[in-house]
């Protein structure tokens, strides 16, 4: 490996680095603006000059490739006194209202002048001053402060993939913006606010809420959709102010969706402090004594086979499986956690993750698409697969139409014929799928709700183990799950592949009496004399049909570990406490077993995540992908049904009852829909 | 810089006549297929050429449709080069050189001429000759001091009442010829007695 002398000492560094990663490899931090790892290198905010031998002049280290022999010094007087002439042009025209500015506390600027800032300044002249500039519901401008590094305008055409933000004028009329004002139609727009180095870009809903040091911050994961993005919640008391991206490369890299982000004021609003119970067609407040009388009272008089329940999109394992053995003493197995009727083969843990894993996107030469649209059903996973686009131009097919990705596609056909035609070596697709080496396919529940979906995946599997793209290196089959709970609840087998299709049907039967909904509120059905017990968070679709509600705890007050669509098994912190009355839902089971009066069955947390821990097939480690076992099974075979994969319309900022509690998330839904409407959102 | 800020009233549509889309056609030509949005600057001018020397939003839409760029790359480029401008000037958009030369030799007498007659304010459009005026720098032509552009021709060597003949003929929709109105072809040396007596030195 070539070396590098970096203040003197030699540094071996990878062909390609630049010298300013370079100097990271030898621990020397140089300040910077404009450069961001995951992002093109600009090198116009010249913050990161360092001293190199032989140039008369400071070099930009960013933008400067490292090279065999280099001697470069960072920490001289030279360099020093170029960093505050870079500083001193930096502020000469930037605002000194750090007081009431929101970035203040973790502003690029504000720290680096600490070092490099002159005390006071030599412009005399006017400031300049610009307009500020609208961005949509989500991102508050105030341009003024703006240093014109760029880098929103290098994630947005480069990261979401939708080329709208861009600086107009140049010289001192330079500024940043969006074309014509509009906001960004972008699912991971609000990144650009955590990449402003400045205050130019900050939250708009979080606009002068708390100072960051005021904050309380927990590590912890997200649930609004099933990639399972590391996240930071920062909390003040009992409130959740905001949500933050963890650096995670394997899954999230630094960016997260703006559902996962600004669904937190939904964690406010529309809460169930207290249980209730229906009294003459009205919900009424009630205690956890009387709630829970009367649900045991119901249980008891109810035949076992005519109680059901149904779990819920953003259920944590331990509650799932505490929810299991709570069935087990009903003596009912109808389980369900589907929101809709979709195939799924629980036998085996690789048919239903994303077996390629999300880093592994970047490795592959091929991607087919099958009744998925993974921009709205797992926003970071699309951006993964729009780097790899960006990056080695890998070629992306669909079956299905799934609308805008960021990125081109080509669509080979709408019908299940075609899956037909390539099983059977018949499509001009079927070659290049096999002259691939690491090919990924894509099966969105879309696909597998239909009539096929059997069809769909059986066949695809057995085409892919017969053709060896399934084994311990590289496995092309990938179930996109859109739940933060489906796979941990696919492992805790709360599906019987037996009894799949039994629950909808007996649901659509009227076969049930009793219908207990664990933070459950997509369920599709309609109330007739059902008795309804509804344990969950927020007064939402659940709530609305309940006779009975059991108030319980979100994703941010209680423990509890979520596999990702990967299977990677994640922890979930409680960064709050429940609100009011409401518990978390294992203190809820224990509740409802004690006055089963079976007070040997109840069990705490800390037993419930052990016994979770011992179910989990393939386990390997916490924040791991699972082991890779792959056993020979039997062919399953399936009929063939030519019918049209329609890829199922998506409410993206709508989809559970945190974000259609989330006022924010009402704001850009409405945006979405009048740009749909009528093409434009100004 | 107003001529950079966006017009309130816009047309609703632009399209470029038969005439220029055989002229994008050649421009096109010039740069390999995958490298189409190499055109922009050129179709820029076309389209401010063709829609009275000011290019309309609609116009920045189409010409990103045209070459399939994202339209804020096209405005950014609009925006960016000062000679494309995003307000109507008139059909007869004057620019008065102001550099040092120009100025020497009376260009200020111009500006003010350019005042009496067109409009009393720069990139004002003044109704009655559909015309406004603005200063810039240095464009290029200080052998032949002062002298303005009115669209793609140069008016040299002026004085006061050159001046005022050439703005009449742009109210009376007359416009006289562009060139030096001192007699000089081209920048050729006018004949006066010189140092040397006439012979080279």
């Amino acid at each position: 490996m070539p070396k590098i002398l970096i203040n003197g000492k030699e540094i071996e560094f990878e062909k390609g680095m630049t010298v300013l990663q370079a100097c990271e490899l030898a621990d020397v931090e140089i300040p910077r603006f404009c450069y961001h790892e995951k992002l093109s290198i600009a090198g116009n905010c010249r913050m990161c000059l360092v001293e190199m031998e032989k140039s008369p002049k400071p070099i930009a280290s960013c933008a400067m490739p490292a090279t065999e022999g280099m001697s470069i010094k960072t920490n001289t007087p030279f360099v020093e006194k170029a960093r505050k002439g870079v500083m001193e042009f930096l502020l000469a025209n930037h605002p000194l209202d750090c007081p009431v500015c929101d970035q203040g506390g973790e502003c690029d600027l504000q720290d680096q002048s600490l070092y490099y800032g002159v005390d006071k300044s030599r412009f005399v002249e006017n400031k300049r001053d610009v307009k500020e500039k609208y961005m949509g519901p989500l991102i508050k401008t105030q341009m003024t402060r703006c240093i014109h590094c760029t880098r929103c305008v290098r994630f947005a055409t480069e990261v979401a993939g939708v080329p709208e933000i861009g600086a107009i004028g140049r010289g001192e009329n330079m500024e940043i913006t969006t074309y014509l004002e509009k906001s960004m139609e972008s699912e991971l727009s609000a990144n650009v606010i955590d990449l402003c180095p400045v205050g130019a870009l900050t939250s708009k809903p979080y606009a002068f809420e708390a100072r960051p040091w005021e904050l309380k911050k927990t590590e912890s994961i997200d649930v609004m959709d099933a990639v399972g993005s590391n996240i930071r919640v920062d909390t003040y008391n009992w409130e959740v102010k905001r949500i933050l991206p963890r650096l995670n490369n394997e899954i999230n890299e630094e960016w997260i969706s703006d559902k996962t982000r600004y669904s937190c004021d939904g964690l406010l609003k529309q809460r169930l402090d207290v249980p209730y119970i229906k009294k003459e067609n009205k919900l009424k407040k009630s205690n956890w004594d009387e709630a829970i009388a009367l649900l045991v009272e119901k249980i008891q008089s109810i035949r076992p086979d005519e109680i059901a329940g149904h779990i819920g999109d953003m259920i944590n394992m331990e509650s799932a499986l505490g929810f299991k053995k709570l069935f087990n003493l009903f003596k009912s197995k109808n389980l369900e956690f589907r929101e809709k009727n979709f195939y799924i083969n629980s036998e085996e843990k690789i048919n239903y993750i994303f077996n390629s894993s999300i880093a592994g996107i970047e490795e592959s030469d091929l991607i087919l698409l099958v009744g998925t649209n993974p921009r709205h059903e797992a926003t970071i996973l699309n951006a993964r697969i729009r780097k790899t686009f960006v990056q080695k131009k890998v070629p992306i097919f669909s079956i299905g139409d799934p609308g805008d990705l960021t990125y081109d596609y080509k669509i080979i056909g709408n019908k299940t014929d075609v899956i037909k035609k390539i099983v059977d070596n018949e499509h001009e697709f079927s070659k290049k799928l096999l002259s691939a080496k690491k090919p990924i396919i894509i099966i969105g529940e879309s696909a597998l709700e239909l009539k096929s979906g059997k069809y769909i995946f059986e066949t695809l599997k057995n085409y892919l183990i017969n053709n060896n793209l399934i084994n311990e290196n590289w496995n092309s089959l990938n179930i996109l799950t859109q739940n933060a709970s489906t796979v941990g609840l696919l492992d805790l087998k709360i599906l019987q592949t037996e009894t799949q299709d039994q629950f909808f049907s007996n649901l659509r039967n009227k076969k049930f009496k009793l219908l207990y909904l664990l933070g459950s509120d997509n369920l599709d059905f309609k109330k007739d004399n059902e008795f309804v017990v509804y344990q969950g968070s927020h007064g939402d679709r659940g709530a609305e049909v309940a006779d009975i509600i059991l108030p319980s705890a979100t994703y941010t007050e209680q423990n509890g570990l979520y596999e990702n669509l990967e299977g990677r098994l994640q922890e979930c912190k409680k960064a709050s406490y429940p609100i009011g009355e409401s518990l978390e839902d294992w203190k809820i089971y224990n509740k409802i077993i004690k006055n089963l009066g079976l007070q040997e069955k109840t069990s705490n947390f800390d037993q419930l995540r052990k016994e979770v821990l011992n179910n989990i097939p393939n386990f390997s480690n916490l924040n791991d992908l699972p082991k890779i076992e792959i056993v020979k099974t039997n062919e399953i075979k399936a009929d063939f049904i030519s019918e049209e994969i329609v890829i199922r319309e998506f409410d993206y900022y709508y989809t559970n009852s945190i974000s259609r509690s989330s006022k924010t998330m009402s704001e850009c839904r409405q945006i979405r829909q009048k740009t749909i409407k009528d093409g434009t959102n100004n | 810089m107003s001529l950079k800020k966006v017009h309130d009233d816009q047309p609703k549509e632009f399209k470029f006549s038969t005439e220029n889309i055989k002229k994008v056609e050649e421009i096109l030509k010039r740069y390999p297929n995958k490298n189409k949005k190499s055109a922009v600057m050129p179709l820029l001018y076309l389209a401010q050429k063709q829609n009275e020397n000011w290019i309309p939003l609609a116009a920045i839409k189409y010409i990103a449709n045209y070459l399939a760029m994202p339209y804020i790359s096209v405005y950014e480029i609009a925006t960016f080069y000062s000679m494309y401008n995003l307000t109507p000037v008139g059909k007869n958009f004057i620019q008065v050189c102001t550099t040092t030369p120009c100025l020497i030799r009376g260009a200020d007498k111009i500006v003010k001429l350019c005042k009496e007659k067109i409009s009393p304010n720069e990139n004002e459009v003044s109704k009655k000759s559909n015309s406004s005026w603005t200063e810039v720098e240095c464009l290029g032509a200080c052998v032949s001091a002062p002298m303005i552009q009115i669209n793609d021709d140069y008016y040299e060597d002026l004085d006061e009442k050159s001046t005022s003949e050439i703005l009449e003929s742009l109210i009376n929709n007359k416009p006289l010829k562009p060139g030096s109105y001192r007699g000089r072809k081209n920048t050729a040396p006018e004949k006066i007695a010189s140092i040397n007596g006439g012979k080279h030195a």
